[in-house]
């Protein structure tokens, strides 16, 4: 018989709050294992192809839920790899929301001042850095000079791109290929491999047991690198302590597997869900209007035709991110770019004469004018009204393809509250765009895959109230010791803003509690390291 | 020319061509051409590729096309019946409706109120994949072969390693007021 495996802290998910954990646990001298259920790929791995199984398709999960969309990241890194590295932090009202509950719903100890420092600390590691504007790309540019020409202001957003490096090429969804872009392959992650922890791709957790003694078993399958429906083995491993990042969308249903054998989980767990209250409209712009109105012009003497140039989101208008506002009528309207395949299906045309919007020959005419496209990302309150039904056989869903679809058990039926605000930032966006005739637009539907979130936050959040959080302010699970919940799923609510140096933010705050209870349960950890030190490559597999 | 896949027989890879053409419409491969409907110009999803797509085994749709196909065959026929429509026995159901037909009965198939919509949203989702982003193909070799959506879409081509860089792409210059009360980490307050 083989003995079962053992490490001191096992780590679910390498993205934020699975790779700062990893860093400073190693870094404090606890055996780190790290289970990850995408591929580890880097630097040239990252291809600039739509083709089904390039890193497009192997490094993010597209779930459609009931009612809502999750696109999240799967591979070593997370959604650090396939995000547009926006990293603005989160407006002091946010920490005051009541949402439905009646009361914060943050934990009393955190607000924006108290983590103001836990920022910082992300801030220099990643590092975040600000743009000007010759670092501003076209679609930007135009984002701006539409809000300046309305009377609103705009600014280029903090961000965790290397200017020097980056080639404006926006692949960047499928990984940076050069290494431009800051993902946690260049910081915490190579780190926290320095320090010795291991790091276990195509390992997807399924659920936990306990031991006798009162720490916890982890049961893992192994994925196929190519065909992610097929497992191609499993196995345990035993921890003192478990931290749990898998994703706002992955980790309740390895909590309600796990319910059977710990027994019952928090109320909180799977529901709660929030999709940042997100929301895309697609401008089409009138390229004479632009030049005439906005007085545009680039060098080839085109006034736009740049949706295909850039580097994901670089100007945000944050005039309603404005704590004098009652809650839910404060968003931001951000530039986005989203590559076709996921980001045209769902663009309406906004000429269909009651035809389909989505789909057919109207549609057609505006992807014929796709160069002239704008995105105008919104992010919204909304109600945390997304609940988890119970979880598929393994993973976090039912895949359909090989890689990236799938189908997943999450509700979300927004609320009066949520479409109020949505209605309301799109009524913004509109008088904005097509002021003087600069665009026509329309918001992406909701009748093919429901909503559509890139940020999944608050499935297992953290708070005061047992009744509507499923951790404390140490990021602990109620009623189940040892297990943390640090990724975007403890997040209490949408943010307005986008929320991945939050979800940074919180781990790094939560490092010392989980530190001291590591100790109480015998490992030999201490808590103070250092910064990892930032590196210009994007970390490989070391046993690879 | 773009292949069907040899595991379709011709009914039913007539009716799928329609379904694509009522995504992504295109215009007629020659006179006698049924399934597209020839409401636009220039090709559409099904000359983008859209059945060598779905018949793509990471799609997770290729078994599904056969039953796929039947059934919308049958949706059309009760269609047809319930619009009091005389349907052309000549050719598939689905086929023998006119493109506004298609796509009005697309939009049922489709609506969040059909039970069995799963699977029409996908063959919708790919087949607008087909036409722009063509993840059949290496997207470089695709542009290269003239890919009828990339091409239309205005798809820029790569640099002679097959990467996108973009050198021109910033108007370089300050295009609005920053909101006052920004902090000096550059965040909202």
């Amino acid at each position: 018989m083989t003995a079962t495996e053992k490490t001191d802290v096992l780590i679910v998910g390498s993205g934020f709050g699975g790779a700062i954990t990893a860093y400073h646990l190693a870094a404090g001298g606890a055996k780190v294992t790290v289970l990850e259920r995408g591929p580890w790929l880097t630097g040239k791995d990252f291809d600039h192809d739509y083709l089904l199984g390039s890193s497009y398709t192997k490094v993010f999960d597209f779930v459609a839920g009931d009612g809502m969309s999750v696109l999240g990241g799967n591979c070593v890194g997370g959604g650090s790899v396939v995000y547009f590295a926006a990293l603005p932090r989160a407006p002091g009202y946010v920490f005051e929301r009541q949402g439905s509950i009646g009361r914060r719903m943050w934990p009393a100890a955190i607000n924006r001042e108290s983590l103001d420092p836990w920022y910082d600390r992300v801030s220099e590691a990643m590092p975040v850095t600000q743009q000007d504007w010759h670092d501003v790309t076209y679609a930007g540019g135009l984002w701006a000079a539409a809000c300046d020409h309305s009377g609103h202001t705009a600014n280029p957003v903090p961000v965790g791109v290397d200017a020097e490096k980056c080639t404006n090429c926006n692949w960047m969804m499928a990984g940076c290929r050069f290494d431009a872009k800051k993902s946690l392959l260049m910081n915490y992650l190579p780190g926290a491999l320095e320090h010795g922890a291991e790091i276990r791709p195509l390992h997807e957790v399924q659920k936990l047991t306990r031991t006798d003694d009162g720490g916890y078993v982890v049961h893992y399958n192994q994925i196929d690198d190519v065909d992610y429906r097929v497992s191609t083995g499993s196995g345990e491993i035993e921890a003192k302590i478990v931290i749990l990042a898998a994703g706002a969308g992955a980790t309740p249903p390895i909590l309600q597997r796990s319910e059977e054998a710990l027994g019952e989980m928090p109320h909180a767990v799977g529901r709660y869900f929030s999709g940042n209250g997100e929301r895309l409209n697609n401008a089409i712009m009138n390229e004479e209007a632009v030049g005439e109105v906005l007085g545009l012009q680039r060098p080839n003497g085109k006034a736009y035709e740049a949706n295909q140039i850039g580097k994901g989101p670089v100007v945000a208008c944050w005039d309603y991110v404005d704590a004098a506002l009652p809650e839910y009528e404060r968003f931001s309207m951000e530039q986005l770019y989203f590559p076709p395949g996921l980001g045209t299906i769902l663009a309406q045309t906004p000429d269909a004469k009651g035809g389909p919007t989505w789909f057919g020959k109207e549609k057609k005419e505006i992807l014929k004018k796709w160069k002239s496209w704008l995105t105008i990302f919104l992010m919204t309150e909304d109600d945390n009204e997304g609940v988890f039904g119970p979880p598929p056989p393994t993973g976090n869903s039912f895949r359909i393809s090989q890689q990236m679809l799938a189908r997943g058990p999450l509700a979300y039926d927004p609320t009066p509250n949520t479409l109020r605000g949505w209605a309301m930032a799109d009524a913004k966006a509109k008088e904005i765009i097509e002021k003087d005739g600069l665009a026509k637009v329309m918001p992406w539907t909701n009748d093919v895959v429901g909503a559509y979130t890139v940020h999944p936050l608050a499935s297992c959040r953290i708070g005061d109230d047992p009744a509507t959080s499923a951790c404390d302010d140490t990021h602990e699970l109620r009623g189940h010791p040892g297990i943390f919940v640090t990724d975007g799923s403890s997040v209490p609510c949408g943010l307005t803003v986008n929320p991945a140096l939050t979800i940074a933010a919180l781990t790094e705050r939560a490092i010392p509690g989980i530190v001291a209870k590591a100790r109480e349960r015998g490992v030999d950890v201490t808590y103070g390291a250092s910064l990892p030190k930032p590196i210009f490559t994007s970390v490989a597999n070391p046993a690879a | 020319m773009v292949a069907t896949p040899e595991f379709l027989d011709d009914v039913q890879a007539m009716t799928l061509e329609a379904f694509a053409d009522t995504i992504v419409p295109g215009n007629k491969r020659s006179s006698s051409d049924r399934a597209i409907a020839g409401v636009c110009e220039e090709p559409g999803a099904v000359e983008s590729g859209a059945l060598e797509l779905l018949a793509d085994p990471a799609t997770g749709v290729a078994e599904a096309l056969v039953p796929l196909s039947g059934l919308l065959n049958e949706r059309a026929t009760e269609y047809a019946e319930r619009t009091g429509l005389t349907l052309d026995e000549e050719v598939p159901a689905f086929v023998a409706l006119d493109y506004d037909h298609r796509a009005a009965l697309i939009l049922e198939l489709t609506a969040r109120s059909n039970p069995e919509r799963d699977g029409w949203v996908l063959l919708a989702q790919f087949s607008n994949i087909a036409y722009d982003s063509a993840a059949h193909r290496s997207t470089a070799e695709a542009l290269a072969d003239g890919h009828p959506g990339l091409i239309q879409m205005g798809f820029a081509k790569p640099d002679e390693d097959g990467l996108w860089r973009f050198s021109d792409y910033s108007y370089g210059r300050v295009l609005a007021k920053r909101h006052p009360s920004t902090t000096e980490s550059g965040s909202p307050a």
